[in-house]
């Protein structure tokens, strides 16, 4: 039969979908879940750009453009919103872009196999301790009255102590540590995965050449995580504006606020706060979406030209 | 040949064990926040009040623990948070499985555009309230469905299954298997899921703990107490400071029921993260290869 080649291609197509149909079932309802709570949402995005009101729905509610987005601009808080919510998030990555791998490099360095593997486990465990139970141990061991830090400020000086957790420009400090002291052992598991595939002949050639275990690390080690390190770089980087709000909301309290007030949580208190104003909380939680959309993109893209590693 | 065995140089030895020392510190400095609470949980009411307990606890006993148990809101915390993580892990594995094969399946049409749909949700999505609205206006409000259902596929997850299913079971065996008339469905669970049991385990794993540990769903969607999870009434007691009255059961005084409350705050973290650190030893060589598994994404 003479079938011409786009024709032949087009006929193959069909009978391919045609026999993966059961392939296509198992994917139904993942599908319907993708785009019921997934894609639906960004098609509810465009009450950033309507006066939404209940009554009218999404697709009632007559379009207004950016106001809403200059009005957030103008806003006499969307400085202080913005600067706390970049400086919480660049402390935390420069501090807990290094720790993990500082921690992994070391422990790779232990031959005490026993202290090794006790301390990867120490570290592990707080990862696996809840946002809600982590706020509540420091504001716990941190009051100035009766917890451990006023206890002790008190047996030391004996005067008793000022209260940290009232004090706004203590927030992102306690924010980032106790940040660290959850992830590091976890986050330290990609290194000490690429760390463990390493090759064995380059730390060999290195020690018949007279190099330290230090020098080791230097030259052998690092250069062994850098690619696995740039791509968490790229990652950190492109959620530079991802602070979430779960934490944050947590350790706000009526004192720190001048600090501890950031996108996510204003968007919260946009739409479920006194003013409830969605379309206005909608228009803010998209400025920051976007940005970190362009962010990743960008970060990923100069990672591209600069060295071989991109995320896609 | 004789193999000359490399020697360990002074300095070497050095370098080592100023790390051993610094490692040593780091697991102490780790690990006692951790002790401070499990001491302070066991220790006495006035104990606690009055700063004795710095690393073992003072005056043993278990009133900390027994005023919770006595405590209706921590019980029905604990009876829904279950419910949640048994009935949400479930749905959250198949059908992060359901996606997963399919999606390791190269040769499906179709394969890449839809494995973007995925993807791209990672990068950009709806935010806070166009999700809120979605589960509104599906009335899932104040139901267990809305604990459940949003978040039921964490893209993440999934490609730790696609990336395993893809990498661990050979092109080979799919060939021989269609060779003898055998369907893709059949494959998928004679074949995929029996080899799948490890990064099964380890979703299940991470699923689980996500539910346990999950509060923004139930913060944003639920209002009644009934369907609360554990973590709204931890909340509510080591943050929001809102100590129930019939919790702190005492006739000893203004004094006595502070430091009753105070001492509760211990035991309910105790409480809270039992179930977590009993599972952990078993479990943490799975949580391991779950994380290398999805480092080699690819």
């Amino acid at each position: 039969m003479n079938i011409s080649k786009p024709y032949t291609n087009r006929k193959g197509l069909g009978k391919r979908i045609l026999r993966a149909r059961q392939l296509y079932l198992f994917l139904l309802l993942p599908l319907v879940y993708l785009i019921i709570f997934q894609y639906v949402p960004m098609f509810g995005l465009q009450i950033a750009f309507k006066e939404y009101s209940i009554s009218k729905g999404i697709i009632g509610s007559p379009w207004i453009g950016f106001k809403y987005f200059e009005k957030f601009f103008k806003d006499y808080n969307f400085l202080r919103i913005l600067v706390n919510t970049l400086r919480v998030s660049l402390y935390s990555l420069a501090v807990s872009f290094f720790i993990p791998i500082v921690l992994a490099l070391s422990l790779n360095c232990l031959r005490n196999t026993k202290v090794k593997k006790t301390v990867q486990t120490i570290t592990y465990i707080p990862h696996f301790v809840s946002t809600v139970v982590l706020v509540g141990m420091v504001n716990q061991m941190l009051n100035p009255i009766i917890g451990l830090y006023g206890n002790a400020v008190q047996a030391i000086t004996g005067v008793r102590a000022t209260d940290i957790l009232g004090i706004p420009a203590a927030f992102p400090h306690l924010y980032v540590w106790t940040g660290i002291w959850q992830n590091m052992g976890w986050g330290s598991i990609i290194y000490m995965a690429a760390l463990a595939s390493s090759d064995q002949e380059l730390h060999e050639a290195a020690q018949i050449d007279g190099a330290s275990r230090f020098q080791r690390v230097i030259h052998v080690d690092i250069p062994t995580i850098l690619p696995t390190a740039i791509i968490m770089l790229i990652l950190d980087c492109g959620r530079v504006m991802n602070v979430g709000f779960e934490k944050v909301y947590l350790m706000q309290n009526s004192l720190n606020l001048s600090y501890s007030e950031v996108i996510s949580t204003y968007v919260y208190k946009m739409a479920f706060g006194g003013n409830s104003n969605f379309s206005y909380s909608t228009a803010v939680g998209m400025f920051n979406s976007v940005v970190n959309f362009v962010l990743i993109m960008s970060v990923n893209q100069i990672s591209k030209r600069v060295s071989d590693t991109s995320l896609w | 040949m004789k193999v000359k065995k490399i020697s360990h140089s002074a300095s070497d030895n050095r370098f080592e064990a100023i790390l051993l020392v610094a490692l040593c510190t780091l697991g102490v400095i780790v690990a006692y926040p951790l002790i401070y609470v499990l001491s302070s949980s066991f220790s006495s009411p006035s104990a606690v009040m009055s700063g004795k307990v710095w690393l073992w606890p003072v005056e043993f006993g278990f009133e900390g623990y027994k005023a919770i148990f006595k405590n209706s809101q921590v019980l029905i915390g604990y009876r829904n948070s279950l419910f949640y993580m048994v009935v949400g892990t479930c749905i959250n594995v198949a059908l992060t499985m359901c996606a997963a094969y399919p999606l390791s399946r190269t040769d499906m049409p179709g394969q890449g555009p839809i494995m973007l749909l995925f993807t791209f949700t990672m990068i950009f999505s709806g935010g806070m309230i166009p999700t809120y609205l979605v589960v509104k206006n599906l009335h899932l409000l104040n139901t267990v469905w809305s604990m459940i259902l949003p978040g039921a596929i964490s893209v993440h997850n999934m490609i730790i299954a696609r990336t395993f299913i893809h990498n661990s079971i050979p092109q080979e065996m799919l060939e021989a298997t269609q060779i003898e008339g055998c369907s893709d469905a059949q494959y998928f669970v004679r074949m995929v899921l029996p080899l799948s049991g490890s990064v099964i385990a380890v979703i299940t794993l991470y699923y689980a703990i996500g539910h346990w540990n999950a509060y923004f769903n139930a913060f944003m969607y639920l209002n009644d107490q009934n369907l609360y999870p554990l973590q709204i009434f931890l909340r509510d007691i080591l943050i929001s400071n809102k100590v129930d009255a019939s919790m702190v059961v005492i006739d000893d005084g203004a004094a006595a029921k502070e430091g009753l409350a105070e001492l509760l705050k211990y035991s309910l973290i105790v409480v809270a993260m039992l179930p977590v650190m009993i599972i952990y030893p078993f479990v943490q060589k799975h949580f391991v290869k779950g994380v290398m598994i999805g480092a080699v994404k690819g």
